[in-house]
């Protein structure tokens, strides 16, 4: 297991400097001058040269991507051309929507898929059945930011539960904070569940279907304990590839439901500094997520390894 | 005389609109063997899943099953899931996926107990430790921590027989238990259940196609066709003096041998394996240390002659199918060369040569599993052709595929149909057909009749043999069944731990094995007659006081 563990580990490791080599070329080759875009674009070229200066742009590419990745490891992102504050700076403020947002749209995502999941499998072709499937197919079908302004039309609008929008910031104290994040995660979990669910069931069937399920009901386990004791757990492989994979998502993908409710997240955060050039914020951004999803990579082979005893041990 | 232990009657079952058993009526008494046989589709699982009552949801099925003397019939879901696991236990065929992967032997094994029982986790762990015992995994190697993938196919089958027996059911029912084993393994496995059964006094159904299992297991036999019973009587009985035309005809097929086995006059070598090596390297320890290897065949050195009728034999994990894959060119070769009618085809640290490959071919095992289904016959027979520098186009192609077609009964309009349209024996002979098509001077043939029910196996092995008189190819007969491989071939090779441990004209090496391992593979291999011998001794034996 803890070879298992190391191996992974080196891996994350070569992924991440491949990942930050690849991210800064890009955000170095694609078209745009951020002094240009700075300044306006009647600036004269020495006032272009003199901020390129400034901004160390004039300095060879390999000592840029060098001093890059110096200040990283310190913990220095450096500092935005268009906001003037340090990035770590602008990332600390939004991480901390961010985060908790994605956190809490995967556990609804969890909460609802499971249960859907294992009730359609149970009774496959039910009247319960294809009505989660159908439920399922409609949650992907939907479009979240629309279906972001109908919770705020309900429970904002008419029922006056939540506010339609905004983040009153952590110091509000900790239930306030997770009342704002409630529509919005709520908005971002529903195409996740769904998906979550379908893959789940997908996966309990066709472990309905194995040998060791019919060994177990031959013991005297009833159809609904034979999948909960054996096709479950075997059925976690795929999902947990799912979760790992929308947890990254949910992180970076959420642009347009923190436009919905006026959250000032990563999302959002990438996306203006995206359109002014503001390369040192991008480049930092994607790095960061590139971290959590590598991260989250790791955590998922390592969850792997604990549902799946197979993995664990290689020939004693 | 006592009430029977299992007496099932006028039990008729259909599943959505098909009907599968007619009118199957069987008793069993306590303490008792009854055999089932049959061929594949015959209505033998599927009476052990009646009983049991663990059908497909669309069945339907009217009759009585009466387990000592309870109506099962009236029993609901709910009820029969108290009697599943603690009246009948229940092995089933493929000990390799029998089991959860991701539950420890302990665990499930101990899971029987906890659900029938309110014995503690504490309690139905002892439990399963002394029944683990029983089955003859002892504490100091099996714990009850291991995982199923870390124990070989014999000892997983005795995992399933522990989960089944550790409440000591009344009955128990073996569904072709021991098919996908060795033949040592299966001879152990199958004392084992024997002994079970006699120590706690429960009567054992055993469902098999093997007529020699059963002449050693059976005290009574039933034998099913299409989903009726045709013939039932006491083994002896059935086995001297069979009634019904199916069963004479299933024990002629599984005692025959093909017409045909000939003296042949020494030709020319057309295969030589010599000093064959094949290592693989095994996962690293550590990060540190330097990667170990594993030798799959050592120093193997093997010659068939035109013509000629090979047998190779050996347990599953010896090295037949790591060999067989290097004379396919299939594999690279650690050390060593093989030679195809004395050319050089493949030596190590070289590709093999691909002008010499069209004269090896082979027929693998599950001819479902080896063909791709979106495919045509004519496309599935024919692709050996782009072995040929000159292939047939067009009309020729399809005479070659309608005379490939023809050689093995099969008609010249199978080659526009999908290989799920024809039975298992029909597609081995469109696999044979394949690796005809060519003109082959070697043919491989991989288990390639193992699971092939007894009357279609003595079908294939007849045309096979036909095959080989008409076009003199030389046949390398792979197999863990010795009495296939004893009936057609004429020089065997017996393979263990990767090296060939002895050799010979294939009667010789029958009558007297010079090695203890070809000695006891021998003796663990069933055979009709010997069994009935042995069962008549112990009956006269009984009868004398």
């Amino acid at each position: 297991m803890l070879l298992f563990a190391c191996k992974r580990f080196v891996s994350l490791a070569l992924t991440l400097v491949a990942a930050s080599i690849v991210i800064f070329a890009v955000t170095n080759i694609v078209p745009g001058d951020p002094a240009r875009v700075m300044l306006g674009l009647d600036a004269s070229p020495q006032a272009v040269a003199a901020l390129h200066r400034e901004l160390g742009l004039d300095q060879p590419i390999l000592m840029r991507y060098a001093s890059w990745v110096g200040g990283l490891l310190s913990g220095n992102f450096g500092v935005s051309y268009t906001y003037k504050v340090p990035v770590s700076q602008l990332i600390g403020q939004r991480i901390w929507i961010s985060l908790p947002l994605a956190l809490y749209a995967l556990s609804l995502s969890i909460l609802v898929a499971f249960p859907a999941g294992v009730l359609s499998a149970s009774r496959r072709n039910s009247a319960r059945d294809v009505s989660i499937m159908g439920l399922t197919q409609l949650g992907i079908a939907l479009p979240n930011f629309w279906f972001a302004m109908l919770l705020v039309l309900l429970f904002s609008i008419t029922l006056h539960w939540f506010s339609a929008g905004g983040f009153p910031g952590w110091q509000a104290g900790f239930f306030p904070c997770m009342k704002a994040l409630t529509l919005p995660a709520i908005a971002l979990a529903l195409p996740q569940a769904s998906i979550l669910a379908r893959v789940l069931r997908s996966s309990l069937l066709d472990m309905l279907g194995e040998d060791f399920v019919r060994t177990a009901r031959a013991k005297g386990l009833t159809r609904s304990q034979a999948l909960r004791r054996h096709a479950l757990r075997n059925a976690l492989i795929p999902v947990l590839t799912i979760v790992g994979l929308q947890f990254s998502f949910l992180l970076a993908g959420a642009i347009i439901i923190e436009n919905v409710f006026y959250l000032p997240g990563l999302g959002q955060l990438v996306f203006k500094a995206i359109a002014q050039r503001d390369l040192v914020v991008v480049q930092s951004v994607v790095v960061l997520l590139v971290l959590a999803v590598v991260l989250v990579t790791f955590l998922t082979d390592l969850a792997y390894a604990a549902a799946d005893p197979r993995l664990r041990t290689r020939r004693r | 005389m006592s009430k029977p232990l299992l007496a099932v009657e006028h039990l008729d079952l259909s599943i959505g609109d098909r009907p599968v058993l007619r009118d199957v009526g069987l008793t069993l008494e306590a303490g008792e063997v009854l055999g089932i046989v049959g061929e594949s589709g015959s209505g033998k699982s599927m009476t052990a899943n009646a009983i049991m009552q663990l059908l497909p949801e669309t069945a339907q099925w009217t009759g009585s099953i009466r387990l000592d003397g309870k109506a099962l019939e009236g029993y609901d879901e709910a009820r029969m899931c108290t009697v599943r696991g603690r009246e009948i236990g229940m092995v089933f065929q493929e000990p390799m996926t029998a089991l959860n992967p991701v539950r420890t032997i302990g665990d499930q094994v101990a899971e029987t107990v906890r659900i029938h029982t309110d014995a503690s986790r504490r309690e139905a762990r002892d439990i399963a430790r002394e029944t683990l015992n029983r089955v003859g995994l002892p504490e100091e190697r099996f714990s009850l921590d291991r995982y199923p993938h870390d124990l070989s196919g014999g000892q997983r089958q005795r995992v399933v027989i522990a989960m089944a027996i550790v409440l000591k059911p009344k009955l128990l029912i073996a569904d072709e238990p021991t098919t996908a084993l060795d033949v040592t393994t299966q001879a152990n496995i199958l004392a084992l259940l024997k002994r079970l059964v006699a120590e706690d006094g429960a009567g054992l159904v055993l469902i098999t196609h093997d007529l020699a299992v059963m002449a050693g297991m059976a005290d009574r036999i039933v034998v099913m066709r299409n989903g009726a019973i045709v013939e039932d009587g006491r083994t002896q009985t059935l086995f001297t003096t069979p009634h019904h035309p199916h069963t004479k005809a299933l024990l002629e097929a599984s005692t025959s041998a093909p017409a045909g086995k000939r003296q042949l006059e020494t030709s020319a070598e057309i295969l030589t394996v010599s000093g064959v090596v094949r290592d693989y390297a095994l996962p690293r320890r550590s990060l540190f240390s330097p990667a170990a290897s594993f030798c799959a065949v050592d120093h193997v050195s093997m010659a068939l002659r035109r013509g000629e009728n090979v047998g190779l034999v050996g347990e599953s994990g010896c090295g037949k199918s790591t060999l067989v894959r290097t004379i396919l060119g299939l594999d690279p070769l650690t050390t060593g060369s093989i030679e195809i009618g004395g050319l050089p085809f493949h030596a190590a640290g070289s590709k093999p040569d691909q002008a010499l490959r069209r004269k090896v071919q082979v027929v693998f095992q599950d001819p479902y599993a080896s063909f791709d289904p979106r495919h045509r016959v004519a496309r599935l027979i024919g692709e050996p052709f782009h072995l040929l520098a000159d292939a047939p186009r067009g009309k020729q192609r399809r005479e070659r595929i309608a005379a490939a077609l023809a050689d093995v009964g099969l008609q010249p309009d199978d080659a526009e149909r999908y290989i799920h349209e024809f039975s298992g024996g029909e597609r081995q002979r469109i696999a044979i057909a394949r690796a005809l098509i060519i003109e082959p001077e070697i043919i491989v043939l991989d288990e390639a009749v193992s699971a092939l029910d007894v009357s279609i196996r003595s079908r294939i092995l007849d045309l096979l043999a036909d095959l080989s008189r008409r076009r003199s190819i030389a046949y390398l007969f792979v197999s863990h069944d010795l009495s296939v491989v004893r009936a057609i071939t004429d020089r065997i090779y017996v393979m263990q731990a990767g090296r060939i441990i002895e050799e010979g004209e294939t009667e010789r090496v029958f009558a007297e094995p010079r090695h203890a391992y070809t000695r006891s593979l021998i003796a663990a291999t069933p055979d009709i007659e010997r069994e009935l011998a042995k069962s008549r001794r112990k009956a006269e034996r009984a009868a004398t006081p």
